[in-house]
């Protein structure tokens, strides 16, 4: 191996061009001739709109074209569709309810679009959109779960659906449940509230719509993958075929799921466009971000656990509702079920299990996947449980984990749920995290910080997850004359570093230059097919798609190289860049076999270039793993918490870039202690937001979070070709139970027993006042 | 109206609407986009730049305030191809960005406060203190504090 290759903390190729202020960001780019959009939003969560004025917006100062509705409907705008919707209980398919890009008659949510206003300026289309008359028709609005489903709430999409109660979906088996609970000598229970979470990502969301004399439109846009936007345009909203669409992504400014999806304002922009024959552009404020960014998690559940007096798991139960906000995002109804209810087995073995979860819809921003995705639901739940357990028992919590860790000779180890995980060591992770942390050294800690008032706590969560299963992807490799390696891939960096990862596989590989190597993404035009970053995928399959196609291309220098050598192809060796005939000292350097393949006879299966394109295509979903431990102070005086000390041993599969990889669990974990702590997107029961800027809504900053002590275990995943099992998610799914856990265990010394999320100064400081008494 | 400043050395002048911002007058007349904006209300950071040597949020001020004034942007720091500044080497050798969109606001405010605590000791604590009004939702801030401090003793060195 030289000095790329996998396990190399390779420094990134991409940071030059953002270190300098060159990165080329969507809103960076102005077009000659652009007009822009500004979109005019609901005031009210649930209303009927009786009329629209816009006469006086449309003859204002600079202004080309105001779109409604109406107008929408009458160009034959189709829906913005859903990609998927899990089967019912009761067996009947669920179609998604009609989702227009501008509210036709009803608005359902507070920032849904009404009117789109294009003008020569954004000053003068913002401007214009104030001369703009709305006669709205309040309607009853249900802000919460519990509301839309109470009897007599006004149904969003009646007729369609009668109630607000989309589908009601169920795994596991209910009965040997029931039974395992029926013999348990302990049984726990808890009540969750997982929060409301706004994505955030830094860069707002940005479209530039454009169309050439064909009617080709051509978007520019961050987004995790182009190909499934263009899909998603061409079969629902636009009805033309894919070739009359391309998407162009430059650089994005984070995404964490969010930017997956299909949104209102890029359809406005490809429609203005298109119509106007002009190239119109939009960029969020960050208002319009927290109103109309799809928003993540959102579940209420009841779970129980039965356990024998010694601390053996027998089963679990879980009854959850899953917010899905005013209209189904693409993958909404699927992040609170498929994706995440099948995860609430953990780490342990449950010999039964039995979940099932009502998916409902409410006056809010619609939801869909956010960092983790369903998983981090599941774990939060399983973890905060399992604590719970372990109190109520008398067993410390890490040794009943430790009785009811799946063991390493276990795996594959099918669960009560039905997920067949791949592989881990779940004990010794574990203990390597607890040993880092001193975690047998607590009471002397807590002693020490009791003399200066302060409440230690120590929290642990042992968090298992599902990636990078599904869909595959198929790259293009190929070298030009020079040997130039150029890599064309349909997974989109957000931040994660994919210019240089892949490079570094590839250089590796090939013992070439990183400078050598050039990654394209970010068009469609451009990269034939991709199924886009999300799911952790993008190392375990986009980086086991490179390595078998450069081993494929391997292959086909062999074959050029034995026809130059005059040898058979199976006496050829590559190894340090060069082609050998095995046991002698006659080679072809790998240059030489490019040049040959574009100028010399080729042999059957050689191509110019050695270009290949083959599919990866991974056997099965990786189940990345870990431990967090966590040691906080609060101060009872206050309610704050104070982060001592942050552990994490992680189980990752095979880490091709550590230094990128570590970087993916810090910035996990503090999204994940961010809604432990500090985040929650909340909605006052007429439906508007009451965090609706950075004001409001607390993020995690420098000096509210910690630095991180992070180590790992390799142990490969079989269920894809370099082992890898991902990174991406798996710092937010261990972090907000870990941090969850301290804080309980430090307030658990003056008698408080539960506590939801986020856990500010004033929930903790009334949670202590309430549990001594003495409420405030 | 016309305003006429300084940016990263050279003087320049354009005619702007007076509601215009400062960060509008770098982004969209002098074609400066490497100051971003995230928030349009002064908490994220991402358009922090010099101002006459102090960092201060571009967002939030009016261009016609700037008149006179010395301003430098990430673009003023080093150049695309060319060698790195100390601090900004120190973000690459210690991964302190991934998405890249709020860095150059970060850099900015690392350079000022280093700027600030000259010949005071940098600690973990001070330099997470000092950063709390530029955010950065990739990072999780561990590497942005590796590089502050590793980029202060490079500077210092």
């Amino acid at each position: 191996m030289g000095k790329f290759g996998v396990g190399q903390p390779v420094r990134r190729v991409e940071d030059q061009r953002f270190l300098t202020g060159t990165g080329r960001f969507t809103d960076d780019i102005n077009v000659d001739g652009q007009l822009h959009l500004y979109v005019l939003r609901s005031p009210y969560a649930h209303a009927e709109i009786r009329k629209i004025d816009s006469a006086a917006a449309a003859a204002a100062s600079g202004v080309v074209a105001v779109f409604t509705g109406a107008d929408f409907e009458t160009l034959g705008v189709g829906p913005i569709p859903v990609a998927a919707i899990p089967p019912a209980n009761d067996g009947v398919k669920r179609t998604a309810p009609f989702r227009p890009a501008i509210a036709t008659g009803r608005v359902r949510y507070v920032g849904e679009p009404v009117v789109g206003v294009v003008a020569d300026t954004l000053a003068n289309a913002r401007d214009a959109s104030e001369l703009i008359e709305i006669d709205y028709a309040e309607l009853p609005v249900a802000a919460t779960m519990p509301d839309a489903l109470a009897s007599g709430a006004t149904a969003l999409h009646a007729p369609q659906y009668p109630s607000n109660l989309l589908l009601h979906w169920a795994i596991g088996d209910d009965a040997a449940t029931k039974e395992a609970f029926a013999k348990a000598d302990k049984i726990v229970a808890i009540d969750i509230v997982n929060t409301r979470i706004s994505p955030t990502a830094i860069e707002p969301r940005a479209v530039i719509g454009e169309v050439d004399a064909n009617g080709r439109i051509t978007l520019t846009l961050p987004t995790q993958g182009g190909h499934g936007q263009r899909r998603w345009l061409a079969s629902s909203v636009l009805k033309v075929p894919e070739s009359q669409i391309r998407i162009v992504t430059p650089d994005v400014g984070g995404a964490f799921g969010m930017k997956n999806f299909l949104f209102n304002e890029t359809v406005i922009c490809a429609v203005a466009a298109r119509e106007l024959k002009k190239p119109v552009k939009w960029t969020a404020d960050r208002s319009e971000s927290f109103l109309n960014d799809v928003h993540g998690r959102d579940q209420l559940s009841h779970a129980e656990m039965a356990l024998t007096k010694d601390g053996k798991f027998l089963g679990i139960r879980v009854s959850s509702l899953g917010n899905v906000g005013a209209y189904l995002s693409q993958f909404g109804a699927f992040i609170p079920t498929a994706a995440g209810g099948a995860m609430h087995c953990g780490a342990y073995v449950f010999p039964a299990a039995a979940v099932d979860v009502k998916v409902v819809m409410t006056n809010t921003t619609p939801l869909d996947a956010y960092r983790g995705a369903g998983r981090p639901e599941a774990a939060y739940l399983v973890e905060r449980l399992v604590e719970k357990a372990a109190r109520e028992l008398g067993i410390p919590s890490v040794e009943l984990r430790r009785r009811n860790f799946i063991k390493p000779e276990q795996f594959p180890f099918k669960t009560a749920l039905g997920q067949t995980y791949d592989s881990g060591r779940y004990e010794e992770v574990m203990d390597a995290a607890l040993t880092r942390a001193d975690y047998a050294g607590i009471a002397a800690r807590r002693a020490e910080a009791k003399t200066r008032g302060k409440l230690r706590g120590i929290g642990v969560s042992y968090y298992v997850e599902a990636c990078a299963g599904g869909s595959g992807e198929q790259p293009v490799l190929s070298f030009d004359r020079n040997g130039k390696l150029t890599i064309r891939i349909g997974t989109q960096n957000n931040g994660q570093g994919h210019e240089t990862v892949y490079a570094q596989l590839a250089a590796g590989l090939f013992d070439m230059e990183l400078e050598d190597i050039t990654i394209i993404q970010g068009d469609t035009d451009e990269v034939p097919t991709g199924n886009g970053t999300g799911g952790s995928r993008s190392i375990p399959v986009g980086g086991s798609a490179v390595q078998l196609n450069v081993a494929k291309m391997i292959d086909q220098g062999k074959s050029l190289a034995a026809e130059m050598m005059e040898a058979a192809t199976v006496d050829v060796e590559f190894a340090d860049g060069k082609f050998r005939i095995a046991g002698t000292d006659r080679a072809v350097g790998l240059k030489d076999v490019i040049a040959a393949s574009f100028d010399g006879k080729r042999p059957d299966g050689v191509t110019e270039g050695l270009r290949v394109s083959e599919n990866f295509n991974p056997s099965g979903a990786t189940f990345p793993n870990g431990c967090h431990v966590c040691e906080v102070d609060v101060d009872p005086e206050t309610g704050t918490v104070a982060f001592v000390r942050y552990t994490i041993q992680d189980d990752l599969g095979i880490a091709v870039n550590p230094m990128t990889m570590a970087g993916q669990i810090y910035g996990g974990a503090v999204q994940g202690l961010g809604q432990a702590l500090y985040e929650e997107a909340i909605y006052d029961s007429t439906g508007q937001l009451l965090t609706g800027s950075f004001m409001d809504y607390c993020m995690p900053r420098a000096d509210n979070t910690p630095s991180f002590d992070f180590a790992y275990t390799e142990v490969p995943t079989p269920r894809n070709a370099l082992g890898a099992k991902g990174a991406g998610e798996a710092g937010t799914i261990g972090a907000t139970p870990a941090v969850a856990n301290a804080v309980l265990d430090a307030l658990a010394a003056v008698g408080v027993t539960h506590l939801d999320m986020p856990m500010t100064p004033l929930r903790i400081w009334q949670a202590i006042q309430s549990a001594q008494g003495k409420a405030a | 109206m016309q305003v006429t400043l300084k940016i990263n050395g050279n003087e320049r002048s354009a005619e702007i609407e007076p509601r215009t911002l400062l960060v509008e007058l770098l982004r969209d007349t002098f074609g400066l986009t490497g100051t971003h904006v995230g928030c349009d209300t002064s908490q994220c950071g991402a358009c922090s730049v010099h101002l006459d040597g102090k960092v201060i949020k571009a967002c939030t001020m009016l261009a016609a305030q700037a008149e006179g004034c010395s301003v430098t942007t990430i673009e003023g720091i080093a150049p695309a191809n060319g060698p790195l500044h100390p601090m900004q080497a120190a973000f690459r050798e210690h991964h302190g960005l991934q998405c890249g969109f709020c860095t150059p606001g970060m850099v900015m405010s690392a350079l000022a406060l280093v700027e600030r605590h000259k010949g005071k000791p940098l600690d973990e604590a001070t330099i997470r203190h000092e950063l709390e009004g530029n955010l950065c939702r990739c990072t999780g801030y561990h590497g942005i504090v590796a590089a502050i401090a590793a980029g202060a003793r490079a500077m210092e060195g």
